[in-house]
């Protein structure tokens, strides 16, 4: 039993609430400068994501017409609270303390969240508009989501088991999902990327279509909170991707020194999940936004398919290697 | 979903000008689409009628800020022609370069913001950057980048020195291999594929029908370019060809485009290269003689026209502009119907919609909220009667 005030530092400093924000103001900076690179800009400052959110926090809130304002109010801390509770099941440094067999089921819901916010809000709005931009936040959820959940399933699967620190202990024993599971891997990142609405999946915000889409009407600290919520999901998608897939902190040695292998895995989740955003950032400069009937054809087409065969190749490989 | 009206415009982030789209839609479906032009109509028609042959041309250089040498030549070409004068070679040749390589920054730009509309930002920004290249050249020929200020009635009005030739023909070799890369990214990167194909379509008949012109209706197979069917400048000498298509989409505008990129460099590396000795104007009178003149001329966006009446001043009695993008614009509204509303901002893209330029009167009473159509015969019946109060 991990005793309380050790429980109250994860959950709040370390790898918690204060890392996670500082982090995922860091991962927007490197997303906003690695995309800014690319396409040949000089990108923004530092401080800019830190700036941008104190700016916008103290921004007059401005309701409109009729819209209920305790419900507007709550929907972005919700997404903010839904996508820092899911980060607090997956593995930083080691295992996560609050591991249970089913708690990748848990993440998976929580991570689904943000979106189904994203709908609320576009339809409170009362704004066409927002309405329009909730609505496609959802058609594109039903298009993603099950592709996303099959291929995050496969790695359950073979390891047998429902939690995510489990299954980077049996990465960690055996080999990494990435390169057992190529396809369900692919098909994860590309769930993520849409998941996290960046192109060629921002579709729900369409700029030059919707003007924000759900984002419209959100002003002042409503904004701040559900941009910064969009920031943690990031982290939480990649660090996710990084446990079920790349094998989480964990290494193939173990060290005698208990503070060194805290501090070897805090470089290794790094290192993983800045590699994960690279290639996020990668497909966000080298493509364009889709229509959303393109996307429904390529994804029950291509993503649904590609997950599935992923999954019956598990299925086939469990069965060889539990009767031999 | 029921049908729903989406209000596009006047302010809107995929407009860089005001125009309004009230677009019905059922879901993602498009119904219908009514327009509603002229947010910014200047009387800069009425303000040409005022100013002398000399003051003119800059008033009608802002007219639009990405074709302002057309507009400048096309009026120039008119009244030339009215006053029978004969340009220089040399000043024929300035124009060309001048007008070539304002095509080029328009193509360029119309690339980017196509790319955008369809939130391809990465092109966006590169397009732009190369895009650069021909703002220099231009600002080291005529010391600006939007408003050339180069052409007079009878001529240009600076001259270009030996190593403004060589500076810009240097420029040359990374403009193309720009080009280049652009053509290859139209015919392979996906998502311009998938954005750009078969949406906005336009069969030949149609285009013809609604009279589009330009790019638009040489995406369409319409083989139709002032340029080469009524020759002006040094185009009757230059080696270029006139680029077409046959897709009548907006994936077929973007290739007739870019196709275009590449003619313009040949055109100007021809001009800068064989540029003749010589006066660069001849002095003209102050007075035109009475005469009406129709001038033709090859817009970035299509065909430009100014017709032209004069009455024996120093001024025009009347001048008209028609603008690439109002022949255009019914193409668009019918392009539209049954299209997805995600394609509106690319469709409207495709033509290069220079809203200003093409602000037409709109009568708007603010009082009942209601803006109607004044139709011609009304125009004319209001203006006897006003005529009529006016005598004595």
């Amino acid at each position: 039993m991990i005793p309380l005030s050790l429980t109250l530092v994860y959950i709040f400093l370390f790898p918690g609430f204060l890392f996670l924000l500082i982090y995922a103001l860091v991962l927007e900076y490197l997303d906003r400068k690695i995309a800014a690179r690319m396409q040949h800009r000089v990108g923004p400052p530092l401080f800019q994501p830190f700036a941008d959110l104190i700016k916008m926090l103290g921004k007059e809130v401005i309701d409109p017409d009729g819209v209920d304002k305790r419900v507007f109010d709550a929907a972005p801390l919700i997404a903010l609270a839904a996508v820092m509770t899911a980060f607090l099941y997956i593995p930083v440094v080691s295992d996560s303390p609050f591991s249970f067999n089913g708690d990748l089921v848990v993440v998976l819901y929580l991570l689904t969240l943000p979106t189904i916010v994203l709908f609320l809000a576009g339809w409170l709005s009362r704004n066409i508009y927002s309405a329009i931009g909730g609505i496609r936040a959802v058609t594109q959820l039903f298009i993603y989501e099950v592709p996303f959940f099959l291929a995050l399933l496969t790695p359950a699967l073979m390891a047998e088991t429902w939690s995510i620190s489990e299954i980077v202990v049996w990465q960690q024993e055996h080999f990494w999902f990435a390169l057992l599971q190529p396809i369900g891997f692919v098909v994860a990142l590309i769930g993520l990327q849409a998941k996290l609405e960046r192109t060629p999946f921002d579709i729900p915000e369409a700029e030059t279509e919707i003007i924000a889409g759900p984002w419209t009407e959100l002003t002042g600290r409503r904004l701040a909170v559900m941009h910064l919520a969009f920031d943690v999901y990031l982290v939480a998608g990649c660090a996710l991707v990084a446990a079920l897939f790349l094998g989480g902190p964990l290494t193939p040695w173990t060290f005698t020194s208990a503070w060194l292998s805290v501090i070897v895995g805090f470089i290794v989740f790094l290192a993983k999940t800045l590699a994960i955003l690279l290639v996020l950032s990668s497909i966000k400069v080298a493509t364009g936004r889709i229509r959303i009937d393109q996307l429904n054809r390529i994804g029950w087409k291509y993503l649904a398919g590609a997950s599935i065969v992923q999954v019956a190749i598990v299925l086939v490989m469990n069965a060889m290697w539990v009767n031999a | 979903m029921p049908e729903v009206i989406i209000p596009i415009g006047p302010q809107h982030p995929a407009l860089k000008e005001p125009v309004n789209f009230r677009v019905i839609a059922d879901g993602e479906k498009i119904v219908r689409i009514e327009l509603d032009l002229s947010y910014n109509h200047r009387g800069i028609e009425k303000a040409a009628e005022q100013r002398n042959f000399i003051r003119v041309l800059p008033l009608l250089e802002r007219v639009c800020g990405i074709c302002s040498h057309s507009h400048a030549t096309v009026f120039a070409k008119g009244v030339e022609q009215l006053m029978q004068l004969e340009v220089p070679p040399r000043a024929q040749y300035i124009r060309t370069i001048i007008a070539e390589l304002e095509r080029i920054h328009s193509h360029l730009l119309w690339l980017g913001v196509a790319a955008h509309e369809i939130g391809f930002n990465t092109l966006f920004m590169w397009t732009w950057r190369d895009r650069e290249a021909v703002q220099d050249i231009l600002e080291e020929m005529s010391g600006n980048r939007v408003h050339y200020g180069m052409n007079e009635v009878g001529g240009v009005r600076r001259d270009l020195n030996p190593s403004q030739v060589k500076a810009a023909l240097s420029r040359l070799p990374h403009l193309e291999e720009r080009i280049a890369k652009y053509v290859e990214m139209v015919e392979r990167q996906k998502t311009m594929l998938v954005r750009f194909r078969d949406v906005g379509k336009l069969t030949k008949d149609e285009a013809l029908k609604y009279g589009t012109v330009g790019p638009t209706a040489r995406a369409s197979g319409v083989d139709y370019d002032v340029r080469k069917d009524d020759p002006y400048l040094v185009y009757a000498d230059a080696p270029w060809n006139v680029v077409t298509d046959t897709n009548g989409d907006v994936y077929g505008r973007t290739r007739v485009r870019i196709g275009e990129l590449a003619e313009s460099i040949k055109i100007v590396r021809f001009c800068l290269e064989n540029l003749p000795a010589g006066n660069i104007r001849v002095n003209a009178p102050k007075t035109a003689p009475k005469g009406e003149v129709l001038s033709r001329y090859e817009a970035p966006r299509g065909e430009l026209v100014h017709f032209i009446r004069t009455n024996g001043t120093d001024r025009v009695e009347r001048v008209d502009i028609r603008t690439p993008t109002l022949a255009n614009w019914t193409s668009v509204a019918v392009g539209l119907v049954n299209q997805n509303l995600a394609d509106i901002p690319v469709i409207v893209a495709a033509i290069d919609p220079c809203l200003s330029c093409t602000s037409r009167l709109t009568v708007v009473d603010n009082g009942k909220r209601k803006t109607t159509v004044v139709s011609f015969d009304e125009l004319r019946r209001k203006n006897l009667s006003n005529n009529e109060e006016a005598r004595p």
